[in-house]
C-alpha cells in the first residue's frame, strides 16, 4: 500500500476489473457491469460511508462509465467530493467530474463555488487542481466567476500554478476570445518568466495568437530567435533534456512559431537563418524526437523567405527520411517533400524512386501522404498517370471517406490539367463508375455543361467529336451490370441531348438503350426522370427532323406505366412526352431546338404574360392571389416547397456564400403554375429544376441546367490546355539543375555530355525495373525534354571526360542489355526510348556523391579536432564566458531571457563559439555513438520495438 | 492541440480514455471501437500514423503505439507534430509509468486508474503539452499521494 500511496484501490475493485476482462462474451461483461452498477448505487447513497470508500466508488463509476455504461446516478457525488477537505478526496472528486460532466451540464454551478474557493487555497496542490478542473469545466458563462483569481495566479511563486494558470487563461481564449482579450498581454509578459516550463507553456497560445494575427507579434521574432538559440546551446536546466536533446518540445514549438512569423517576411527571416541552421547540424538523426525537430525544421524552412543554405539542409534531411527503414521516418519525409517542392520543385526528382516505393507500400497511411505529395505535384504532363494511379488506388478501398476525397481530387485535377478532352470524360466515367455515388453532385452538371459548351475553342467539330465520342463510351459502359446513379443521370442526359446528333445511332436504338435504363433502375426515380427527359428529347428531335416518330413498344409500356406513376414528377414527363410526340414540327422545334442546352433562357419572373388570364379571371369573381408572405399561419401544401425555400434564403444570419442560381430559380417557380409537381416534396435537389424545364417553360426545355451552371464554367475553361503551364516547368528544371550541381555556367560541348549522361544513367537504371522507371520517368520527367537537354549543357561542363571515354562504351551495352553491376545511385527518370532527350538529374548525383564522400571525412577531422574540448563544451557555461550573462545554466531560477534585451549582441559574440559547440556535439565518434546507441536500445527507444518485458499482462 | 488520450488492450477493451474535449459517452465509445478497428487491420512493421480524418472530423492525426497487450492511442490536429507525439507515448509509458509501477502491466493501468490520470493532467493540460520532464511529472505525483497519506489516516476512523 505504501508505494501506492494514496492511490490505492480495494480488492472488490481488483476483482472487478479481472471479471471483466476474463468475461468471454459482450453479453456476460455487460451482465457484470450491470450488476456493479446496481451494488455502487446501494451503497453510494447509504449515509455514513467512509470517504475513502466513497473515493473508491466514484473511482469504480469512472471506470464503468468509460466502459460505456451510464453513471449519471454518481454525478452528483461526484460534485459532492470536490468540497472534501482531503486533497485526495478532492482531486478524485474533480477528476470525475472533470470526466462526467460536460462544461454546459446543470451540476456545473455547483462547482464553481467550490473552484473559486480552491483557487485561493494556500496548499498550491489544491490550487493545481482546481486549475485542472477550470480547463475542462468552465464555459463562456462562468469565465467572469474565475478570471480575475486566474489572473493572480499567472504571478504565483510556484512555478507548476503559473504554467496551469497560463493554460487556463488560454482555454478562456479558445472557448471565447473577447472575454480575455484585454488579459493577452499576459502571454507576452510571461514568454519572460524566469521558470522555462512557465515559458514553454506560453508558447502554446501564442501560437494560437499568431496563427490569428501575425502582425501584431513580429516584435516577438528577435526575441523567439534568442529563446530558440539558448534551447539549442543547452542552456536549459539537464532535466528539459529528453533523449540527449535539449527540450526538444520547446523547439518544436518555438519552430512552428518562427515559420509563422517568418512567412513571406524577408526580413524577419533573416534574423532565423543562423539559428534553424544551428539546429539543423545539432539535432541527433539517430533518435525520435530528434528527427521530429529536424522534420519541424524543415516545416520551417519551406515556410519563412526561402534561404539556399537552409533549403539544401532540409533537402538533405528529406533524403535520409526517405532513406530510412522506418515507415515513421518515411512519412515525415513524404510529407516534408510536399512542403519542400512548392518552393523548390526539382527536388522532387531526386526522390522520385523512394516516393514511388512508398506508393507502393502496404502501409496505407504512407500511401495517402504519397498520393497527397503527387496531387501536390501534379502538372499537365503527368497527370494522366498521376490520376491513374489515383483511380487504382480509389477502386481498391472501401473507406468512403477517403474515397470521396480521392474522387473529388481526380476530378479536380482532370479539370485543371486535362491534356485532352477525349480523356478527360474517360477519367470522368472511371471515377464515377467506380465511385459515383461518393462524387457530389455537381462534379456531374460541371460534367454535363462541359460536353454541352464544348471546350470552347470555337472549333465545332472537335465539340462535336468529343460528344460523339462521350456518346459511344456511354453506350459501352450501359453494358456494365450496376451503375451508380449520379453517373447514370449524366449518360442519360447526353445520350438524350447528344445520342442522335451526329446520326451514327438511330433514334430506336437510342431510346432502346434508354428504355432499358429506366427498366433495369426501377427503383431510382431520379434515373427515370432523367431517362423520360432524353426520350423525350429524341423524339422531338426526330419529329422537328421531319422523320416519323414510332415508338419502340418497350417504351411504350414504360410510357404507360409513368402515367400511372404514384411519383408525380415521372407523371408529369410522362404527359408531356405524350403531348410533345402528338405535336407538329414547327412546334416541336420552338419547344425543344436540338443542341441548344447552352442558350440562355430569358425568365419572366413577372410572370407578365398570364396578366391577360388573371384579368379575365378576376372578372369573373376569381380571389386575388395573395403571396405567401402576408397570408396568416396556414400552411398551404401547394407551396409547401416554396416555403422551404423561403427558410432557406431568409433565415437570419447566412454564413456561406450565395449558392448558385439554381435556388433562386427554383424558388421564382411560380406556385401556381407547378402545382401538380409540388404537390409531392421533391427529395433530389436535381429534380425540381428538371421539371422546371419541362413544365414552365417547354420553349426552352433542357437548357435551364446549363444557363445556370454557365456562368461558372468560364473560370474552368481558363484554367484548361498545357500552354500556361509548360513554361513554369521547363525554368523550374533548368534552374534545378543549376542548383544541385552548383555549377551555372554554360557549356557547348552537348554531344559529351549527352554521353556521360548515357553512362550515368545506365550505371544508374540498374536494379530498378523497367516498369518502376518508366513510372518515375512519367511523374517527374517527362516534361520539359527540350529544355533538360539544353540544361545538361550547364551542368556537365565539369564531368571529367575521362570518365566519359571509360563508360561511355560500355554504357551503350547497359543500356541495350539491361543489366550491370550493382550501383546504389538514386536513379534516373529517363524513357528508355529517347536517350538523348533523357533528364539531367541522374549526372547530377555523382558529384554529389563525391561530396558526400569529402564532408564525412572533414567532419571527422573537425571533430578529432575538437573531441577533447566537446566533452568541456557540452556544458552549455561556455556561452556565459562570452556573453557577460552570468547565467550558470543549471540553475534552476537562472533567467534564461535575461539575454533579451541584449541578445543581437549576445548572437554576434557567440557565433563562433556555437560552430564549435554544434560541430563537436555532432561528433560521430565512434566509442560514443556505441554508447548512445547502448543506452538508446536499453531504454527501448525505439518506437517499433516492443519490449515483451515491459508487460506481463494479468489477464492474458 | 492533443484532442484524446486513448489506451486500449489488443482485444478493443478500452483501459483509459481521456477527451480533452467533452463527448458523451456514446460517442466516445463509438470512437474507441471504430480507432480499434483501424489499429487491429494495421499490419505489422507500418507506420505508427493513422489519417483519423474519417473518424474524428477534419484536421485530425492519430499516433499509436503498441506495447504488449495494449495500444496507446494519441489524437490531435495539425498544430502538434507526429513524430513528437510518438515520443510523448514514450515519455508517457517509458519514462513514467515505468517508473511508477516497475515493468508496468495492463493491470497496473486499470487498477491505478486515477493515479494515471493524475500524471496525465500533470503531462497534458487542456489539450496541451505542459511538462515532459519525467522526473518534475514523477514528484508533482509523489508529492499528491504524500500529502493525502498524511491527511488519511483521520479519516480513516470517520
Amino acid at each position: 500500500m505504501g508505494s501506492q500511496g494514496g492511490f490505492y484501490q480495494s480488492k472488490e475493485f481488483l476483482d472487478l476489473v479481472k471479471s471483466i476482462g476474463e468475461a468471454r462474451s459482450k453479453a456476460e461483461e455487460d451482465r457484470i457491469v450491470l450488476s456493479e452498477i446496481e451494488t455502487l448505487k446501494r451503497r453510494i447513497s447509504e449515509p455514513d460511508t467512509p470517504k475513502r470508500k466513497m473515493k473508491e466508488y466514484i473511482i469504480r463509476l469512472v471506470y464503468v462509465e468509460m466502459l460505456g455504461h451510464d453513471a449519471s446516478f454518481g454525478y452528483i457525488h461526484a460534485v459532492k467530493m470536490t468540497h472534501d477537505d482531503t486533497l485526495l478526496v478532492k482531486r478524485t472528486g474533480y477528476l470525475a467530474v472533470t470526466l462526467f460532466l460536460n462544461e454546459d451540464h446543470d451540476l456545473i454551478i455547483l462547482i464553481v463555488n467550490t473552484i473559486q474557493k480552491d483557487l485561493k487555497s494556500d496548499n498550491y496542490l489544491v490550487v493545481c487542481v482546481a486549475l485542472n478542473a477550470v480547463c475542462k469545466l468552465i464555459n463562456e458563462e462562468t469565465i467572469p466567476a474565475v478570471l480575475p483569481q486566474i489572473v493572480e495566479l499567472l504571478a504565483h511563486p510556484k512555478e507548476a500554478v503559473r504554467k496551469k494558470a497560463i493554460m487556463a487563461l488560454y482555454r478562456f481564449y479558445q472557448k471565447s476570445p473577447s472575454s480575455v482579450s484585454h488579459l493577452v498581454s499576459n502571454f507576452r509578459k510571461r514568454l519572460c518568466d524566469n521558470d522555462p516550463g512557465v515559458m514553454g507553456a506560453t508558447l502554446c497560445p501564442l501560437f494560437d495568437l499568431i496563427t490569428n494575427d501575425v502582425n501584431s507579434y513580429k516584435d516577438l521574432v528577435i526575441s523567439f530567435v534568442s529563446i530558440l538559440k539558448q534551447v539549442a546551446e543547452r542552456r536549459l536546466p539537464k532535466a528539459y533534456d529528453y533523449h540527449q536533446m535539449p527540450a526538444p518540445f520547446i523547439q518544436i514549438k518555438l519552430l512552428k512559431i518562427l515559420a509563422l512569423l517568418g512567412s513571406g517576411d524577408k526580413q524577419a527571416s533573416e534574423n532565423m537563418y543562423t539559428v534553424v541552421g544551428d539546429i539543423f547540424r545539432k539535432c541527433d538523426s539517430s533518435s525520435n524526437i530528434g528527427n521530429a525537430v529536424l522534420y519541424e525544421c524543415i516545416c520551417c524552412v519551406s515556410s519563412i523567405y526561402p534561404n539556399p543554405k537552409l533549403l539544401e539542409s532540409a533537402a538533405d534531411a528529406i533524403s535520409r527520411f526517405l532513406k530510412s527503414d522506418s515507415h515513421n521516418l518515411k512519412y515525415m519525409g513524404i510529407d516534408a517533400l510536399g512542403r519542400l517542392i512548392k518552393i523548390s520543385p526539382e527536388i522532387a526528382e531526386q526522390h522520385q524512386l523512394a516516393v514511388i516505393d512508398c506508393l507502393e507500400d502496404p502501409d496505407d497511411t504512407l500511401k495517402r501522404k504519397t498520393f497527397e505529395l503527387l496531387y501536390k505535384m501534379t502538372k499537365s504532363t503527368n497527370v494522366e498517370v498521376i490520376v491513374d494511379r489515383m483511380i487504382d488506388y480509389m477502386i481498391s478501398i472501401n473507406d468512403n471517406h477517403y474515397k470521396t476525397e480521392i474522387a473529388s481530387r481526380c476530378v479536380e485535377l482532370a479539370e485543371q490539367f486535362a491534356p485532352s478532352n477525349q480523356w478527360f470524360i474517360q477519367t470522368m466515367n472511371k471515377v464515377f463508375e467506380h465511385a459515383g455515388d461518393l462524387v457530389n453532385i455537381k462534379v456531374a452538371h460541371n460534367l454535363m455543361r462541359l460536353i454541352a459548351e464544348g471546350f470552347g475553342e470555337d472549333d465545332n467539330t472537335a465539340d462535336s467529336q468529343l460528344r460523339s465520342s462521350a456518346v459511344e463510351s456511354y453506350l459501352y459502359i450501359l453494358g456494365e451490370p450496376k451503375l451508380p446513379s449520379v453517373f447514370l443521370q449524366v449518360i442519360c442526359w447526353v445520350l438524350g441531348e447528344y445520342g442522335t446528333a451526329d446520326g451514327k445511332y438511330s433514334a430506336s436504338y437510342i431510346t432502346g438503350k434508354l428504355c432499358d435504363v429506366a427498366e433495369a433502375y426501377s427503383n431510382d426515380e431520379t434515373v427515370k426522370a432523367y431517362a423520360v427527359t432524353a426520350l423525350m428529347k429524341i423524339y422531338a428531335f426526330e419529329i422537328a427532323a421531319g422523320r416519323m416518330v414510332d415508338m419502340l413498344p418497350e417504351c411504350h409500356s414504360l410510357m404507360e406505366e409513368f402515367l400511372a406513376s404514384h411519383s408525380t414528377d415521372l407523371q408529369q414527363r410522362a404527359y408531356e412526352l405524350q403531348a410533345v410526340i402528338g405535336l407538329d414540327a414547327h412546334a416541336v422545334e420552338s419547344i425543344m431546338p436540338s443542341d441548344a442546352s447552352c442558350e440562355d433562357i430569358e425568365v419572366d419572373k413577372a410572370l407578365s404574360f398570364l396578366n391577360g388570364y388573371i384579368q379575365e379571371s378576376i372578372e369573373k369573381g376569381a380571389q386575388p392571389y395573395i403571396p405567401e408572405s402576408e397570408r396568416s399561419g396556414m400552411l398551404n401544401i401547394s407551396n409547401f416547397r416554396n416555403q422551404d425555400h423561403h427558410e432557406a434564403s431568409s433565415h437570419g444570419l447566412r454564413f456561406e456564400a450565395y449558392e448558385l442560381p439554381k435556388q433562386t430559380v427554383q424558388a421564382r417557380i411560380p406556385p401556381a403554375s407547378l402545382a401538380s409537381t409540388e404537390l409531392v416534396p421533391v427529395p433530389e435537389p436535381v429534380y425540381p429544376r428538371e421539371s422546371y424545364q419541362t413544365t414552365t417553360v417547354p420553349s426552352v426545355s433542357s437548357d435551364a441546367a446549363s444557363t445556370e451552371l454557365k456562368l461558372r464554367l468560364d473560370g474552368v475553361q481558363k484554367k484548361w490546355g498545357r500552354q500556361t503551364h509548360f513554361p513554369s516547368t521547363s525554368t523550374s528544371n533548368s534552374t534545378s539543375q543549376k542548383t544541385v550541381n552548383g555549377i551555372t555556367q554554360v557549356d557547348g560541348s552537348n554531344t559529351a555530355n549527352s554521353r556521360t549522361r548515357e553512362t550515368y544513367d545506365s550505371r544508374k537504371q540498374v536494379e530498378i525495373s523497367p516498369e518502376k522507371q518508366k513510372l518515375a520517368a512519367s511523374l517527374f520527367g517527362g516534361p520539359s525534354k527540350t529544355e533538360k537537354k539544353s540544361a545538361t549543357g550547364h551542368k556537365s561542363s565539369k564531368p571529367s571526360s575521362h570518365m566519359v571515354k571509360s563508360h561511355a562504351p560500355k554504357s551503350s551495352m547497359e543500356v541495350a542489355s539491361e543489366k550491370t553491376s550493382p550501383v546504389q545511385q538514386p536513379p534516373d527518370l529517363l524513357d528508355f526510348g529517347e536517350p538523348t532527350v533523357k533528364s539531367t538529374a541522374p549526372s547530377l548525383d555523382p558529384f554529389k556523391d563525391l561530396e558526400g564522400l569529402l564532408e564525412p571525412t572533414t567532419q571527422v577531422s573537425s571533430a578529432v579536432n575538437h573531441s577533447s574540448t566537446a566533452a568541456v563544451t557540452k556544458s552549455p557555461d561556455i556561452m556565459g564566458l562570452y556573453t557577460e550573462t552570468p547565467a550558470g545554466a543549471h540553475h534552476k531560477d537562472s533567467d534564461i531571457l535575461s539575454g533579451l534585451s541584449n541578445s543581437p549582441m549576445t548572437n554576434m559574440v557567440g557565433g563562433t563559439t556555437t560552430m564549435q559547440v554544434a560541430q563537436s556535439s555532432k561528433s560521430p565518434n565512434l566509442k560514443d555513438s556505441l554508447e548512445k546507441d547502448a543506452l538508446v536500445r536499453q531504454m527501448g527507444v525505439t518506437p517499433s520495438s516492443q519490449n515483451p518485458n515491459l508487460f506481463k499482462d494479468l489477464l492474458g | 492541440m492533443i484532442k484524446a488520450v486513448m489506451v486500449m488492450n489488443t482485444q478493443g477493451k478500452p483501459r483509459l480514455a481521456k477527451f480533452f474535449d467533452f463527448l458523451p459517452v456514446e460517442k466516445q465509445q463509438e470512437l474507441i471501437r471504430r480507432v480499434f478497428g483501424v489499429l487491429c487491420s494495421r499490419p505489422e512493421n507500418v507506420s505508427n500514423f493513422i489519417e483519423a480524418e474519417s473518424i474524428f472530423g477534419p484536421d485530425s492525426r492519430l499516433v499509436y503505439n503498441h506495447f504488449a497487450t495494449l495500444y496507446f492511442v494519441v489524437v490531435f490536429d495539425s498544430s502538434e507534430n507526429e513524430l513528437a507525439m510518438l515520443d510523448l507515448i514514450q515519455l508517457l509509458v517509458q519514462q513514467t509509468l515505468e517508473r511508477c509501477f516497475k515493468n508496468v502491466c495492463e493491470l497496473d493501468i486499470v487498477f491505478n486508474y486515477s493515479k494515471i490520470h493524475t500524471i496525465l493532467d500533470e503531462i497534458i493540460l487542456g489539450g496541451q503539452v505542459l511538462e515532459t520532464r519525467s522526473t518534475e511529472i514523477m514528484r508533482a505525483v509523489e508529492e499528491i499521494s504524500k500529502c493525502s497519506l498524511s491527511l488519511s489516516p483521520l479519516f480513516v476512523c470517520v
